[in-house]
């Protein structure tokens, strides 16, 4: 065993334990670190096939950012995780077929020489930069694919933030324009009332009754009438208020 | 080490993460973090082919692929918040309105 | 100001006239929309007589000029230019003259009409689009105005849009001309396809050529043709080949019978006169109509060489002259009368095509145009005399009343039937003396057919008269005292045509029909000139006339005359002793042939049900309910089947992946 080889059993294991610790853990946040664990192992590995500038990214970019990500979003919402487990053993004999079908038929696939016979190349010498090789073939052969893929990334940080941004809270303010406009009848209602009401009204002969009524209720149907629209206009010109902050 | 140890090295992770999706059928986030396994066994594919072809083209693709995971865990993960304040919860088995 | 300018400015003038009233005739009110119209015809008028004496008594050449290069594309050059030779100046004259009659008449014909603005707009627009016509370089431009004045004619014969019958009329003659207009576009398309181009002169040049071989030369048609590279045939039909130059000048003369009514494309003229009387002078009696006249003779180089086409022009110009005649004897309606003589006149001219004797047939549309007009300006004058009655036998002693009318149109009569020394006489005399010498195909028939006309001309012309002006009225006697000369603006436009329509004949018959005139625009061949053998007769215009009154034609007016007023004045009772004699006889020709009720029975008829079965079972079954409606359903229907993998479980996605995902391994496997 050289030592090549073990580095690449040890991390081998790691990242297929840590991909079974992903699809299996009870608790998300775990279910996150074993990913981390994963990637980080994947890592190791891509080290070994001499991809260092990639490994590094893989590192930085994935477990770094993408991760923290992931847990973040873990953390803040509040999810029952347990409920979301339900049916994971009913599902678990179907998982398990389907596993050793498909991983059946890419192992067949890779033990049948069908790629044929690829030998193992030389190390890369020592002045080797994995990172100017790569560097050279982005910025000449791919570098309108580059740019595009600049182009995507900020796609990427238009969509999340305009699909997540929920604008600023509603907020109890007072709006100058509204209160311009604002009219006498918005504010001011007028009730005619009688003042002192006698005992004896009823025993009023019914005639002065009735006159005095009609015109009270043609000043309350006037007044209502009037505020119907204007507690409308209110309302609208709340919500729109809400919208627009 | 052959390329083949690497092959079944990645087939292991795109097996595993395969299976992820089928057996959690209801927790979204799993499922994210399954599409970023089978990406993490794409790549590793590539990175081997790429050495053992002794062809950096490769390695840029998987340059590529990194990008566009990125790009897709930052929108799903904002997706993934929004069904959530919608629907205040992530149940896969629930959201089938694209039903035919 | 060069020639340039003038020809531009005598065409814009009328257009610039027609906008303004157009457009702003509503602002601008009723007298000054008539000047500025008449202000414009007016300029285009004198440019015209200038050019006409130019032609006639100085020594002006033909002139080709390109004002605009429209578009080019290859070896293929499209312009807007002006020929101006011989035939365009006395084109220009005629419809220029005429159209400046006609708009002064219309001050007061159409005094009281509310389309006032839109009428004169209307006339100015025509004559713009019949300057076009005549003075167009190329064929497109002809186009251009054969079009423009198809379109005006449809407009002012529905000018009374709420009437019904007028708007049927106006869509039959729209209908027609398009079927003739389909020939004409046939037609030009040959003469692309055979001489590469669109311009007269290359074309012109190319015949002449043609022409000298067989003149100077001494070949035969056929091989001079065959020098030129100009015997060709077209594929017509499957495999049957004509003979390009027939095709072309059987197209274009399709072209011309539409436009210049022959049989049987005659059919929308008579119901053209739904439209106002001056209308009906202007367009449907001297200038328009005369189009295809105008437009053989222009093409003369081509046509000299098809004696088919010239056989077929003959004979359908034969049929047109004789039978539209013996229609006018049976009409009651004022203006129908003169419209089937002006069909049976164009008969007269087209024969003259027919017989080569292109100068004859022009001289006559010359002559026709003036006296033509005239009858109908007095027709007109005679209907709104009698508040817009246009039955004749409503009429009758009209002659103490309307002085002035009735001696116009005594001598716009007189020179229709050709009475010697009037101006139809030179004209008329001629074509048929023309025909009488010609040789070519069916000139026998044409010549006994002209001959007959002109019975059949004097008894028509003499009814009209003599119902309408003479013998004891038929209108109430309340009505009839009541009825006065017409102003001025009416009868002076009479007198000014009337006084051509005695001396123009006289005056210009010579040097138009024998001279020099037409030198440069007009090519006869030597074998089918039959006016060099005419000419033969004719010394001066005084013995010519005198020639005239012992000739067979004058015996045949004289007839003519004679049965008119037998029948028609002096023994009313012979009418319907005719009438019994001759029922079937009227019957045909009141029903016109029956080419109305063919039309609207058989070729309409078939045409709808042929339209009806291919909207039915061609748009409605195949294409709609077949292919449109028939694709969404199988889309459909496919996809309400399919549409069920999509279970919306995202697990089954994930299976399915995985089951392709195995099959495209084992196909890796055993793929070889």
């Amino acid at each position: 065993m050289t030592v090549e080889s073990i580095v690449f059993y040890v991390f081998a294991t790691l990242t297929v334990v840590g991909a079974l610790g992903v699809i299996s853990m009870k608790n998300a946040v775990q279910a996150v670190l074993c990913l981390v664990l994963t990637f980080f192992s994947a890592a190791a590995l891509w080290m070994l096939l001499e991809a260092e500038f990639l490994a590094v990214t893989l590192v930085l970019v994935y477990v770094g950012a993408v991760m923290v990500l992931f847990l973040f979003v873990v953390m803040m919402l509040d999810v029952d995780y347990a409920s979301l487990r339900a049916g994971f053993s009913k599902y678990l004999p179907l998982g398990v077929i389907t596993a050793l079908a498909l991983f059946g038929a890419i192992y067949w696939v890779i033990r049948s020489q069908v790629l044929g016979e690829i030998p193992e190349p030389a190390k890369n010498s020592a002045d080797y930069s994995n990172v100017t090789v790569l560097g050279r073939l982005l910025y000449t052969d791919y570098f309108y694919a580059f740019e595009i893929a600049g182009v995507i990334l900020l796609v990427a940080i238009i969509a999340a933030i305009s699909l997540t941004f929920r604008g600023r809270r509603e907020r109890r303010g007072q709006s100058v324009p509204l209160q311009h406009q604002t009219m006498r009848e918005e504010r001011l209602k007028i009730v005619s009332m009688e003042s002192g009401r006698r005992q004896d009204a009823h025993l009023k002969p019914k005639k002065t009754s009735s006159k005095k009524e009609a015109p009270k209720d043609g000043v309350a149907k006037k007044s209502s009438s009037k505020k119907e629209p204007s507690k409308n206009k209110q309302d609208e010109a709340e919500k729109s208020e809400g919208k627009g902050s | 080490m052959s390329l083949t140890h690497y092959l079944v090295v990645s087939a292991l992770l795109f097996t595993i993460s395969v299976v992820g999706i089928i057996i959690n059928r209801k927790n979204v986030i799993t499922l994210l973090m399954c599409i970023e396994l089978m990406l993490l066994a794409v790549n590793t594919n590539f990175i081997a082919f790429s050495r053992y072809l002794n062809d950096e083209v490769g390695q840029v693709f998987v340059f590529f692929i990194l990008t566009v995971a990125a790009a897709e865990a930052a929108i799903g993960l904002a997706i993934l918040v929004v069904l959530f304040r919608t629907n205040k919860k992530i149940d896969v088995a629930e959201l089938k309105e694209l039903k035919g | 100001m060069t020639i340039q300018a003038q020809l531009l400015l005598a065409v814009l003038a009328p257009l610039v006239g027609a906008i303004i009233a157009g457009l702003l005739g509503k602002k601008l009110g009723k007298v000054t929309t008539h000047r500025v119209t008449i202000l414009g015809v007016l300029v285009s008028f004198v440019i015209a007589v200038k050019w006409f004496f130019v032609f006639l008594w100085g020594d002006a050449t033909a002139v080709d000029l390109t004002v605009y290069e429209w578009a080019s594309f290859g070896d293929v050059t499209i312009q807007i230019g002006f020929m101006l030779d011989s035939l365009t100046a006395i084109m220009m004259l005629v419809v220029t003259f005429v159209s400046l009659m006609v708009h002064i008449y219309s001050i007061g014909y159409m005094h009281d009409d509310l389309g006032y603005q839109r009428f004169f707009s209307y006339i100015s627009l025509f004559t713009f689009s019949m300057l076009m016509l005549v003075m167009s370089n190329n064929f497109l431009q002809l186009f251009f105005g054969w079009e423009a004045v198809g379109v005006v004619s449809y407009l002012l014969i529905g000018f009374w849009y709420q009437k019904d019958s007028a708007i049927f009329a106006n869509m039959k003659a729209f209908l027609v001309n398009r079927v003739g207009d389909f020939g004409f576009i046939l037609g030009i398309g040959g003469i692309f396809l055979l001489f590469g181009t669109f311009d007269y002169a290359p074309i012109f040049t190319t015949m002449g050529v043609a022409q000298e071989l067989v003149s100077l030369g001494g070949q035969p048609q056929e091989n001079a043709l065959a020098l030129m590279d100009l015997n060709k045939t077209f594929a017509v039909w499957g495999d049957i080949e004509w003979a390009a130059m027939s095709f072309i000048c059987i197209c274009l003369f399709i072209g011309a019978m539409g436009k210049s009514a022959q049989v049987p494309l005659h059919i929308w003229l008579p119901d053209s006169m739904e439209g106002p009387t001056p209308i009906s002078a202007l367009i449907h009696a001297a200038t328009m109509v005369t189009a295809g006249v105008f437009m053989v003779a222009r093409m003369s180089p081509l046509f000299e060489f098809s004696e088919t086409a010239l056989a077929m022009i003959t004979v359908i110009g034969a049929i047109t002259a004789l039978f539209m005649g013996l229609v006018a004897i049976v009409q009651n309606d004022i203006k129908r009368i003169i419209a089937y003589s002006t069909l049976s006149q164009l008969g007269y001219m087209v024969v003259a095509l027919g017989v080569s004797a292109y100068s004859a047939a022009i001289f006559h549309l010359f002559t026709h145009a003036f006296f033509k007009a005239l009858l109908f300006l007095g027709a007109g004058s005679v209907i709104i005399a009698l508040h817009h009655e246009q039955d004749i036998r409503k009429m009758g002693g009209l002659y103490k009343k309307l002085p002035i009318t009735y001696w116009c149109t005594l001598i716009g009569t007189l020179a229709l039937i050709g009475t010697p020394f009037f101006s139809g006489f030179y004209s008329k005399d001629t074509i048929i003396s023309a025909s009488a010498e010609a040789s070519g195909g069916f000139s026998g028939f044409a010549y006994f057919a002209v001959l007959t006309g002109v019975v059949v001309t004097a008894i028509y012309s003499v009814r009209l008269l003599l119902i309408v002006f003479h013998g004891k009225t038929r209108t109430e006697e309340k009505q009839f005292q009541q009825i006065q000369e017409s102003p001025r603006v009416i009868t002076w436009p009479l007198i000014a045509l009337a006084i051509p329509s005695l001396f123009a004949g006289f005056v210009f018959g010579k040097p138009l029909l024998f001279g020099s005139f037409f030198r440069d625009s007009i090519s006869v061949l030597e074998e089918h000139n039959v006016l060099q053998a005419v000419e033969a007769h004719y010394t001066s215009a005084i013995d010519f006339a005198l020639h005239g009154f012992t000739s067979p034609v004058f015996l045949m007016l004289i007839l003519g005359i004679v049965i008119a007023v037998i029948v028609y004045g002096w023994a009313p009772r012979f009418i319907t002793m005719w009438a019994i004699f001759l029922k079937p006889v009227k019957k045909l020709l009141e029903k016109k042939y029956f080419f109305d009720d063919l039309n609207e029975k058989v070729v309409a008829r078939s045409g709808r049900w042929l339209g009806q079965v291919f909207w039915r079972y061609g748009d409605k079954a195949i294409i709609d309910e077949g292919i449109i409606d028939g694709g969404t359903n199988t889309v459909k229907s496919i996809a309400s089947k399919i549409r069920k993998i999509q279970t919306g479980y995202l697990y089954h996605y994930a299976l399915m992946m995985v089951i392709g995902l195995v099959a495209l391994l084992m196909w890796l496997l055993f793929k070889g």
